[in-house]
């Protein structure tokens, strides 16, 4: 059993029910091959960069457990002809992978926690600069001086 | 008079000193890079959307391929850029 994972990108251009079969089209074709371990459906999302000609996209990514790794060229070789997708990636996870996953359904990993820092340590930063600037200041010294004596 | 802690320096002592870099995958155990956590990954990333160097990030030869491929996934999946201005 090897753990698997599948992001594609359908064209938001089709009709609702077009973009829907699309979707269960490959969840029914993994879900016969193999066991599909979650479904994330991440939904309509800006691209990056156009690609052919549009500027959103709808997004999902499916994590399963095949058997045999042939089937991943089958399901490669659906997607690629398929035009109603953008773009697809399927991707082999190792244990690490399939735990992180795991641990992101559970709500253990948070990507607002992350933002916060990066939040703070920018502000450390200013803080400093700003510091510095006291340092040099020489009216400040003078100031701090004359209350001394 | 003044007394010690009056004293300044002529210069921020602080400016020379190195600040040591460390892996943060190493540290704080993260085994697995999401391609898909566009968030993270804009960490190692300039605002051109390049990736930066293993001098710049400090991260351990192992975890800088994995950064480095997952950026080129989602690069691919279009979730990052591969060519911007103004990133941040």
């Amino acid at each position: 059993m090897r753990n698997y994972e599948v992001t594609f990108i359908v064209d938001p251009t089709l009709s609702n029910d077009e973009i829907k079969s699309t979707a269960k089209k490959y969840t029914d074709m993994i879900a016969e091959a193999g066991k599909i371990v979650f479904n994330n459906e991440i939904g309509l999302r800006q691209l990056a960069y156009p690609i052919n000609n549009r500027n959103t996209g709808i997004y999902s990514c499916v994590e399963f457990e095949v058997e045999k790794g042939a089937f991943i060229d089958e399901l490669e070789l659906a997607m690629r002809r398929d035009e109603r997708l953008l773009r697809f990636l399927a991707v082999k996870l190792d244990k690490y992978g399939v735990q992180y996953n795991e641990d992101k359904r559970a709500g253990k990993i948070g990507t607002i926690v992350r933002k916060k820092k990066v939040v703070e340590e920018d502000k450390s930063r200013d803080n400093r600069r700003r510091g510095n600037n006291r340092k040099k200041k020489p009216s400040q010294n003078r100031s701090n001086e004359a209350a001394k004596s | 008079m003044a007394s010690r802690d009056d004293i300044k320096f002529l210069s921020n002592p602080k400016i020379g000193s190195k600040r040591n870099k460390y892996c943060r995958f190493r540290k704080f155990g993260i085994k697995h890079i999401d391609y898909k956590d566009t968030a993270f990954l804009e960490q190692f990333v300039n605002e051109q959307g390049k990736i930066l160097p293993r001098r710049i990030t400090g991260n351990s030869l192992k975890y800088q391929r994995r950064v480095a491929t997952a950026i080129k996934r989602a690069r691919h999946l279009a979730l990052l850029p591969y060519v911007t201005d103004l990133l941040k």
